[in-house]
């Protein structure tokens, strides 16, 4: 019965046609979406395209390109800083994961169970998220001074520590860069995990106190199972935002010393604007899609791997 | 319903047109007048409001001879990245600067406006020293920029820090072992690094080590073109390395940072924390528009030369160039500013004479150490117009003034310039911030990496 009254409804139906459309209201839509199809196109599609064709030609922006098929993809691997890059990001990523990702979870979770002024304390937490990155990094250069008079130094020196070379040292720079990137972020991660919090049944909380559970055993098997989901979420999130780290090694090292902070991203940069005498787009664009790709592999895996816990 | 759907699509598109036939209104408005407008560079970002209000007196002061001309002044500061950024955007002022290094290569490369006609025309186009005008000069004869100053690497000294120390600061080290005697003993008896190179992945500090390789006998590459052969690795840099490993970690004389760039390293010379430094001759101006230094503290000598016949000292340069795309119109007003702001005050009395006068009226170094851009006869005469405007402490300065031009003067790395300093950067971080750094390997690298930057003419 419902198929038959469809069907004779669709033959009711008059033919579209380029007219129909336009006198339906065809026109007004399509122009309340151009706006967002421009936007889109110009400053999403239209460089990805062109990130695609320019990984496939030495143009330096200025002289007419030249088509050089997969040539550049093979110059970048074949660079000795590649292999260099990789395994700094990795390293960056690897250290921000096993200190900068439990930090702000300890913290979203101490906040929770402050019962008093909990505002003032995540507004602190939050404070360094506000600050722009770049007056943060330069506050930290100078905090980061390897003469004994440096702010941090002295500090260290009251307790006859130090002095400690951090950036001008090739161990100490990329720890250091950690340390500033968790300071700076954690606040974002902080309010996410306390919103949360705020969905996390209290009755199990009470019921484990009956059951005696002290804050450690409540947070195991209560807050994390409860927040698995988010924790995920924040992690692939992390992991994204640091194999793509820029700010922090450009801004404090240049790279340096003796590329011991150089990361995909800078080595990105380098290709492009490193030669005054004309970027190499074509490397550039070539190590951005092999990065992408990387990410989007990555990122399927992690799913994958991941869909069942998560939706446990 | 229908009817105002289509009455509204039909007022937005009308309104489209509209904008459209405004904005192309607009464009030819300024096609229609007759004045023409070029933006040139100014000053450094930072500088003191002394130093723009003079530049500001000189564009006034051209705008009022040549009242069809309108000239925008833009900050400028030439960096590698920063200057590729601004080419490949086409966001470079009309008249921009580039180092020595660059022109030749750009101009093939056909970034640069050919000025050839215009510049012929300049009266004393048949002064400029060969040398000189070669660095703006294509391979296909075009002339692409002019010069607009030239400089040689120098020794710049704190003689506050000499005299603590207790060594005469009328007497700069005048060899290596003597510069690294002096600086251990100024960072024992003062605790301020006694010598520190720029050491900043941005070309820089394989600027300053090719300067003490130079200044030792070595070269960084032989040939030229795509087919020159890159020498990193040679005896004299591992010498340069080694010295500069010595410093650094033996006497501790270099101080506790090492990543300085070039403002860096003046604002600390400045602000007079460091004894010496390596640096172009007429660093004096930075120091002073942007640094406020003190001039009571400033010493300049002639770099350590070994007893070498390839020993000499790394001489560069700044030119001045065209945007490409500068209409002739544009051109020839680029190249009236060019002979006003540059090259006037090197050749006319009574350009150079005005223009020492409105240096001195706001605050500005007036006989700063440069190097002849036209022949030696010119250079001196000019000096002696501007004589009594003299205000750098000349005195201060006479070690260099007195040793220079006994010096040979070695240009550059001709093939991939910024390149090869590019190879030599993580070379010198790596010295200075691992004691176990193995120079050799390092230079091997640095040396295949600089190699095929030059083949393939990076």
């Amino acid at each position: 019965m419902t198929s038959r009254r469809g069907l004779s409804r669709v033959q009711a139906v008059p033919r579209r046609t380029p007219v129909t459309w336009a006198r339906g209201g065809g026109l007004t839509t399509l122009l309340f979406l151009l706006p967002l199809l421009f936007v889109f196109g110009a400053f999403s599609w239209y460089p990805i395209v062109r990130t695609v064709i320019m990984s496939l030609q030495h143009t330096n922006l200025v002289q007419p390109a030249r088509w050089v098929g997969f040539q550049n993809f093979e110059r970048v691997w074949h660079d000795p800083l590649f292999p260099i890059a990789v395994r700094n990001t990795a390293y960056f990523a690897g250290l921000a994961l096993v200190f900068g990702y439990p930090i702000p979870l300890v913290a979203a979770v101490l906040m929770s169970e402050v019962r008093k002024r909990r505002g003032i304390y995540s507004g602190l937490a939050y404070l360094p998220v506000v600050i722009p990155p770049v007056v943060a990094v330069l506050l930290w250069k100078t905090f980061y001074d390897a003469s004994s008079t440096g702010a941090f130094n002295t500090i260290l020196g009251w307790v006859h520590l130090g002095p400690y070379p951090w950036l001008q040292s090739q161990q100490w720079a990329m720890p250091s860069l950690v340390l500033e990137s968790t300071w700076a972020n954690a606040g974002g991660t902080v309010i996410i995990y306390l919103a949360a919090l705020t969905g996390v049944q209290t009755e199990l909380y009470e019921a484990a106190s009956v059951d005696g559970a002290g804050l450690l055993r409540k947070v195991w098997h209560i807050t994390l199972p409860q927040l698995r989901g988010i924790l995920l979420v924040t992690m692939i999130l992390q992991i994204i935002g640091t194999a793509q780290v820029f700010l922090e090694p450009y801004l404090f090292t240049s790279g340096g010393p003796a590329n011991a902070t150089l990361t995909v991203l800078l080595l990105i940069y380098n290709y492009a604007f490193g030669n005054s005498l004309g970027g190499d787009y074509g490397n550039a664009t070539a190590l951005s899609l092999m990065l992408a790709g990387f990410l989007t592999l990555f990122s399927l895996f992690y799913l994958r791997a991941t869909r069942s816990w998560s939706t446990r | 319903m229908k009817s105002t759907r289509v009455a509204t699509t039909v007022a937005a598109a009308s309104l489209l047109v509209f904008a459209g036939t405004v904005a192309s209104t607009a464009a030819g408005s300024t096609h229609a007048a007759k004045t023409v407008t070029i933006s040139v560079v100014s000053l450094i970002p930072g500088s003191t409001q002394a130093a723009v209000d003079q530049f500001n007196a000189q564009v006034a002061e051209f705008e009022k001879a040549n009242p069809s001309i309108k000239v925008k002044p833009v900050e400028y500061q030439w960096t590698a990245p920063t200057f590729a950024a601004k080419l490949a955007a086409r966001t470079l002022p009309t008249v921009f600067e580039v180092p020595f290094t660059d022109a030749r290569s750009l101009g093939d490369n056909g970034q640069l406006a050919d000025l050839t006609s215009y510049v012929k025309k300049l009266p004393y186009f048949s002064k400029y020293n060969p040398a000189v005008i070669a660095e703006g000069t294509d391979s296909k004869g075009q002339i692409v920029a002019l010069p607009k100053a030239a400089y040689a690497q120098a020794l710049h000294y704190n003689r506050h820090l000499f005299s603590q120390a207790g060594l005469d600061p009328n007497k700069p080290p005048t060899t290596w072992a003597q510069l690294r005697a002096d600086a251990k003993q100024i960072a024992q008896k003062t605790g301020k690094p006694g010598y520190v190179e720029m050491a900043k992945d941005d070309n820089t500090a394989g600027w300053i080590l090719t300067t003490v390789v130079y200044s030792l006998g070595g070269r960084m590459e032989t040939g030229v073109g795509t087919k020159a052969k890159a020498t990193l690795d040679n005896p004299q840099t591992i010498q340069a390395l080694n010295m500069l490993k010595a410093m650094r970690w033996t006497d501790n004389s270099m101080g506790a940072n090492f990543d300085y760039g070039w403002s860096d390293v003046n604002q600390a010379f400045a602000a007079g924390t460091v004894g010496m430094y390596i640096s172009g001759s007429d660093v004096y101006t930075n120091l002073v528009q942007a640094s406020n230094i003190d001039p009571s503290i400033y010493g300049i000598a002639p770099i350590p030369l070994a007893k070498s016949k390839t020993a000499g000292v790394l001489g560069g340069g700044t030119l001045a160039a065209v945007r490409p795309d500068a209409n002739a119109a544009a051109k020839a007003a680029a190249v009236k500013w060019m002979d006003f702001y540059y090259e006037e005050p090197l050749i006319s009395k009574a350009q150079a004479i005005r223009n020492a006068q409105t240096l001195v009226e706001n605050k500005q170094p007036v006989g700063v150490p440069a190097l002849p851009i036209f022949n030696k006869a010119q250079y001196d005469l000019a000096n002696s117009w501007i004589k009594p405007f003299i205000n750098v402490p000349i005195s201060q300065m006479k070690p260099f003034l007195t040793g220079i031009f006994k010096q040979q003067l070695v240009p550059e790395p001709e093939a991939s310039t910024q390149s090869v300093y590019h190879a030599l950067d993580a070379v010198v971080e790596g010295v200075l911030t691992n004691k176990n750094t193995n120079v050799v390997q390092m230079l091997q690298q640095a040396n295949s990496t600089a190699q095929t930057a030059i083949q393939q003419g990076d």
